[in-house]
């Protein structure tokens, strides 16, 4: 089986390739590349993304033909896809990070920064937070409920449909962490730097 | 709920430890790949590595030995010392920090911090204020606490988070090393001068002091070094203690 991370340039993505490999072993083979052939032929995907919406999406369209790419793997052959934080974030329809951009739409809503109640909450969100699961997905088999997670955003992703949400977290509000819609998966929070409960979900990935 | 955070250091010259954990069982005490392994085994919500190496040539042994680390520790790790540019800051997320601390170069060139935080995102830049009381005020110094840039700290903190830091990490000069506690007015002060994360540290010399930094200090998150060498107190005992003292910990 082959997994493939999507190196976009969308700043540091070596946690999550390091993690990958942990997990992986030899058992899967992992890729790390923006190659569209490697991207297509590979049985599933992770789109990591760190900096701002605007910043990601920008690093996305540079690369001719991987948003296409990725639409095809995604919503037309319906393959698995993992979204980490910002790659997770661009499942929406819309971001308003520095300014208003275009996401991929793969799953109608927004992402709007986090209301911090006038200063009485510190932003970015840094650091460890429970999840709530809020609804069986497949990348939480054997993770028990309010696990500790890893987050670092100031962002949140609001979907339209909130069948779609299966893990929220508590901070200034109740913050969307986790969403799956059929084989599309996304984490707000780190998984790569989540412990041994980070790689036990990033595990339940590759073994789907 | 949002955890408070406890970050132990581990100071690194010419790619060893120079203060460690004595522990017998460790196969090789002055490694820091080890070390931190240890650490993220027991429970620390993130690493931190301060290089302390002072000649340009053992500059790079640091690359190889955060290259390690973030292969065998799946916490975030936070790498500062000797930082002077965004290339050097590429260089340490490329081997796998997952933030980098600045602090002589972000008084000396804000640029740097404007320019890291548009590059790699707030999330990895860590601004680090060495601070020493003077009067009423406190002054910021660099250059690990030799020169004072007379930069008053507390608008420096707003300067930086301005600047697009995701988070402060304030040592008391003062107290550094001293053990009798950190600076409480000092981190209480910029901690609610500014909307981003406070680490604190400098002066942790029992577990009230960690539950002091939090509670009066307001800080999300605690730095120490010298208790959690030499097996003083393990990070177990200082999530029960801070627990038990109604903290919110991620045990």
């Amino acid at each position: 089986m082959n997994v493939t991370i999507v190196d976009y340039s969308s700043g540091n993505i070596s946690s999550v390739i390091n993690s990958f490999k942990e997990v992986a072993q030899d058992k899967v083979n992992i890729e790390v590349t923006p190659d569209l052939n490697k991207i297509k032929s590979s049985d599933k995907v992770v789109l990591p993304g760190q900096g701002s919406f605007k910043s990601c999406v920008d690093a996305l369209n540079n690369i001719d033909g991987l948003i296409d790419t990725l639409n095809e793997f995604a919503m037309s052959k319906k393959k698995p896809l993992l979204g980490i934080c910002v790659g997770l974030q661009m499942f929406a329809d819309i971001g308003y990070e520095e300014t208003e951009t275009k996401g991929l739409g793969w799953i109608s809503g927004k992402v709007s920064k986090i209301d911090n109640q006038n200063g009485k909450y510190k932003l970015p969100h840094i650091g460890w937070n429970q999840i709530n699961i809020v609804k069986d997905s497949k990348i939480f088999r054997n993770i028990e409920n309010n696990s500790h997670m890893y987050f670092v955003h100031s962002y949140e992703f609001i979907p339209k449909d909130k069948n779609v949400i299966s893990a929220t977290t508590d901070y200034s509000s109740n913050i969307v962490c986790s969403v799956e819609k059929e084989n599309i998966f996304g984490t707000q929070f780190h998984p790569e730097k989540s412990d041994k409960i980070g790689l036990k979900i990033i595990n339940n990935f590759i073994s789907l | 709920m949002l955890k408070n955070r406890i970050i132990p250091c581990l100071d690194v010259k010419n790619g060893r430890v120079v203060k460690g954990i004595n522990f017998v069982d460790l196969k090789d005490a002055g490694d820091p790949v080890e070390q931190a392994k240890i650490y993220s085994d027991g429970g620390a919500d993130e690493i931190c590595f301060l290089d302390i190496t002072a000649s340009n040539e053992n500059r790079d042994i640091i690359y190889d030995v955060v290259e390690k680390t973030s292969k065998r520790c799946f916490v975030p790790l936070t790498v500062g010392g000797g930082i002077r540019s965004v290339e050097d800051i590429n260089k340490l997320l490329n081997c796998g920090a997952d933030k980098v601390s600045i602090n002589t170069a972000a008084v000396e060139n804000s640029k740097v911090v404007m320019d890291s935080s548009k590059k790699f995102g707030s999330q990895c830049i860590v601004v680090a204020i060495d601070a020493k009381k003077n009067g009423d005020k406190w002054e910021v110094f660099t250059h690990g606490g030799r020169n004072n840039s007379g930069i008053d700290a507390l608008e420096y903190a707003k300067q930086m988070e301005e600047n697009g830091a995701g988070e402060l990490l304030v040592t008391s000069m003062d107290r550094d090393g001293t053990q009798v506690g950190y600076d409480i007015d000092l981190m209480s002060k910029i901690s609610s001068k500014v909307n981003i994360p406070v680490i604190a540290s400098g002066g942790v010399g029992n577990l009230d002091h960690l539950v002091d930094g939090i509670k009066l200090g307001n800080a999300s998150a605690v730095l120490a070094a010298s208790i959690f060498h030499y097996g003083k107190h393990s990070l177990k005992e200082a999530k029960e203690y801070l627990d038990s003292k109604g903290i919110p910990v991620r045990i």
